[in-house]
């Protein structure tokens, strides 16, 4: 057993890190956690930086070079995804989707033109994508969508409306689940398509999360017509596809929280040592001290577990059970994370914009509100111990769903 | 980076799966719950003679010489059988602080003994004051001639009323910092002096007792590692020890969580299986989340006592104590639960892994302890 990279990783580690200090873009401030007024400039933020992590080798790490990808293991995407976060988390964000998902699934299920024709223009910042899965009558019921895609000749016709697509305003492009079959089993009939988001008939309207800001939309389709070269996989596979990318993509993602979460700590020690309470700093108070020792405890659980799951799926190249639980690691301890911090700063916590009696930013505020939907985006945590109860554990469906299929 | 049991830990860990499930079965647990000793001689010598005493003493003093991780995954095994007996107490506790701190004719007079099956031994270390607090030893060695008289007592002491001698920490210098104080001694259980008292606790498998000491004469032989100096070397073994306990936390809650699944698969109420039901069956999913993320957290801590730094093998192990101790009393709480009014009754198997899951939690540090030295490491 052993925990530490090896030192041919370390060596590529050490030089990333030295790229990367010389490579941020110039007008980003690490001491603010957002420095961009508009969507639109943070898209394009995005978009620079990612040619420029392109352009330095330093993207896709696992990815066949012929696509775009530098051909080396996991390892150095994680190496480097991990770094990213922990570093500038603010100048991925707009790439989660593109790289989280379009990326896996157009390489592992999506055939030599979809490739050839997409992965190297996402890989050198050219493209963003979104991923259009939730519908207003399919949210944890995935399987419940009813955008239809009619087939005509050699397009299909889409209809119908999609439902929180984080980063639809930026997106070129969409990885979209509609059903092909309406009568056949639910998740038998679902088809899975690559949108171009300049088609006509397609419109996207942002909508105003609790944070205040609109990192999601809905999307509507009003007879879009797609030529039949943008479906992934056969009719009918794309309950499959989309959930496959799923699982595999889980580990790396649940790496890069670690990181992300492991900077919030140092955070934390910061806001505790110059924030006060009775007129000293709330690092004396033993209550505050629990919970922040509490908080990098569930850091560094996710750390080490993550670690492990990714360990295991390096060796066995398939993901494992223990893979399943890396998301609630992070999404229900960033909630008591950011809530303990809001604690710690008493009736401050409320100060959310610009002032001199504003914390850190307002770091914590935008964060604690922007957790709440941690437990609910990319399989809620009901769901989540759904699947584990079912499927690692073996335990029975319930009735109702057993009684319909 | 390779964070998986290799081939010789897993054979390690099926051969005591194997052996305990035969000699050990729960048994046996009931058995020793309610028996004075806690033990069989019988079983002891068959543990001897898997080489479980051995893992960690070095190959000149008749041991393997291995590696933490490798104790870990018998320690493992045995929490899942709630094994009762000295095996912690003598391997983890007395062993680990002759190692740490013993002189060569200490090593070879101990832990000979202790690889070979001959000899018992615990550590002396709460008192009645300190509560769950490692660093409060206030109990009195007084140097006397060349050598030192103990006087005091000390509490929550495991399976003293069995063990030939333990290693007592005692503070021979006044003042409140435990690093320039406290000194280690090697005391026989039958001197003059010392009286042990079976406690009657709630966990039954693992037995407590309070040591008095009173006018206890010790010899200069008999300090462990040097006079004043005891705190960093017991510092090191209670590190040892908190990733022990977690080990036994991590195979008591999967085990916990076997249970609970095996019965919510055949319970039938409101004419369905009760682990149908999202109440429960999220329940258990909360439990497997719990045991997984606890065996990744105690790896790490297992592999930071050999080959972290200082720091890193200090936080690991209070990460591990506070994170995996708390997951195993919030599992073996969720069983009772699921099993209803069975899991309530004596006769289920539930209440001896709640039990052991407290006596753990609370001991070597309770969780408390624990997040306060990660606070403090933390912030330096």
């Amino acid at each position: 057993m052993d925990f530490r990279l090896t030192p041919e990783q370390e060596a590529f580690r050490e030089g990333f890190v030295s790229w990367l200090n010389k490579n941020l873009p110039d007008d980003w401030d690490p001491s603010r956690y957002r420095n961009y007024d508009s969507q639109e400039e943070w898209g394009r933020a995005y978009s620079d930086f990612q040619r420029r992590l392109f352009d330095g080798g330093y993207t896709a790490m696992h990815y066949p070079k012929e696509y775009g990808g530098q051909g080396k293991t996991l390892m150095e995407e994680i190496i480097v995804s991990q770094t990213l976060f922990s570093t500038c988390p603010e100048l991925r964000y707009p790439g989660v989707v593109t790289h989280g998902m379009a990326v896996p699934t157009i390489f592992t299920c999506g055939n030599e033109e979809q490739k050839r024709e997409f992965l190297p223009r996402i890989l050198n910042g050219t493209h963003i994508w979104c991923q259009g899965f939730s519908e207003p009558d399919a949210g944890s019921d995935m399987a419940n969508v009813s955008t239809q895609a009619v087939r005509e000749n050699n397009h299909y016709i889409i209809n119908g409306q999609k439902v929180w697509t984080s980063f639809a305003h930026l997106a070129d492009y969409c990885i979209l689940l509609v059903r092909t079959d309406p009568t056949v089993a639910r998740h038998k009939g679902l088809s899975y398509f690559l949108l171009d988001m300049k088609l006509p008939g397609v419109e996207v309207r942002p909508m105003t999360q609790i944070t205040g800001e609109a990192e999601f939309n809905e999307l509507f389709f009003d007879d879009v017509r797609v030529p039949e070269e943008m479906r992934v996989g056969e009719e009918g596979q794309g309950w499959q596809i989309a959930i496959t990318t799923l699982m595999f993509e889980r580990v790396l993602g649940d790496a890069i929280m670690g990181a992300a979460y492991e900077t919030n700590i140092q955070k934390m020690i910061e806001l505790a040592s110059q924030t006060k309470r009775s007129g000293r700093p709330v690092m004396h108070d033993p209550i505050f001290r629990q919970q922040l020792a509490q908080a990098y405890i569930e850091v560094l659980v996710l750390k080490y577990h993550g670690l492990r799951s990714l360990s295991n799926q390096l060796k066995t190249k398939i993901p494992g059970p223990e893979g399943s639980i890396g998301k609630l690691l992070w999404s229900e301890p960033n909630q008591r994370i950011t809530e303990a911090a809001i604690g710690m700063q008493g009736p401050n916590s409320q100060i959310m914009g610009a002032s001199p009696w504003t914390i850190q930013d307002g770091y914590w505020q935008y964060s604690f509100l922007r957790s709440k939907g941690n437990t609910i985006e990319a399989g809620s945590s009901e769901i989540l111990r759904n699947i584990i109860g079912e499927r690692v554990l073996g335990l029975p469906k319930d009735v109702s769903r057993a009684q319909r299929k | 980076m390779d964070i998986a049991l290799d081939k010789v830990q897993m054979d390690i860990a099926k051969e005591a799966r194997r052996f305990l499930d035969k000699e050990c079965p729960t048994d046996y647990a009931r058995e020793m719950f309610e028996d004075e000793r806690g033990f069989t001689d019988e079983i002891w010598a068959k543990m001897v003679d898997m080489d479980w005493m051995r893992v960690r003493i070095p190959e000149p003093y008749g041991g393997m010489g291995m590696d933490q991780i490798d104790l870990t995954v018998v320690l493992e095994e045995m929490g899942r059988a709630v094994l009762p007996g000295p095996f912690f107490s003598t391997v983890l506790l007395a062993a680990e602080a002759i190692m740490e701190a013993g002189s060569d004719s200490q090593k070879e007079r101990y832990l000979s003994g202790i690889a070979a099956g001959e000899i018992k031994g615990t550590l002396a270390l709460h008192e009645p004051d300190g509560g769950a607090d490692l660093g409060f030893i206030q109990m009195e060695a007084r140097a006397d001639g060349d050598g030192f008289v103990l006087e005091g007592t000390k509490l929550s002491v495991p399976d003293a009323h069995v063990a030939d001698f333990l290693v007592c920490a005692a503070c021979t210098k006044a003042g409140n910092d435990p690093a320039q104080g406290i000194t280690l001694f090697m005391v026989d259980l039958s001197a003059d002096g010392v009286s042990v008292s079976l406690l009657s606790t709630m966990d039954g498998t693992r037995k407590l007792c309070a040591v008095d000491f009173k006018g206890v004469r010790v010899s200069p032989e008999a300090v462990l590692g040097e006079p004043h100096k005891g705190w960093e070397p017991l510092r090191r073994v209670l590190q040892r020890a908190q990733v022990g306990l977690c080990a036994e936390c991590v195979g008591g809650a999967q085990r916990a969580m076997e249970i609970a699944t095996e019965y919510a698969k055949i319970r039938v109420q409101f004419d369905q299986p009760i682990g149908a039901f999202q109440a429960i069956k999220h329940r258990c999913a909360q439990m497997y989340v719990e045991v997984e993320s606890s065996r990744s957290i105690l790896y790490w801590a297992a592999w930071a006592q050999d080959y972290g730094d200082p720091k890193e093998a200090a936080l690991a192990a209070s990460v591990a104590k506070a994170y995996c101790s708390e997951a195993f009393t919030h599992v073996s709480t969720g069983v009772i639960q699921v099993l209803g009014g069975t899991g309530f009754a004596w006769e289920n198997d539930a209440h001896l892994y709640l039990k052991r899951a407290k006596a753990n939690e609370q001991a070597l540090g309770d969780p408390i302890y624990h997040r306060e030295q990660v606070a403090q490491l933390l912030t330096g």
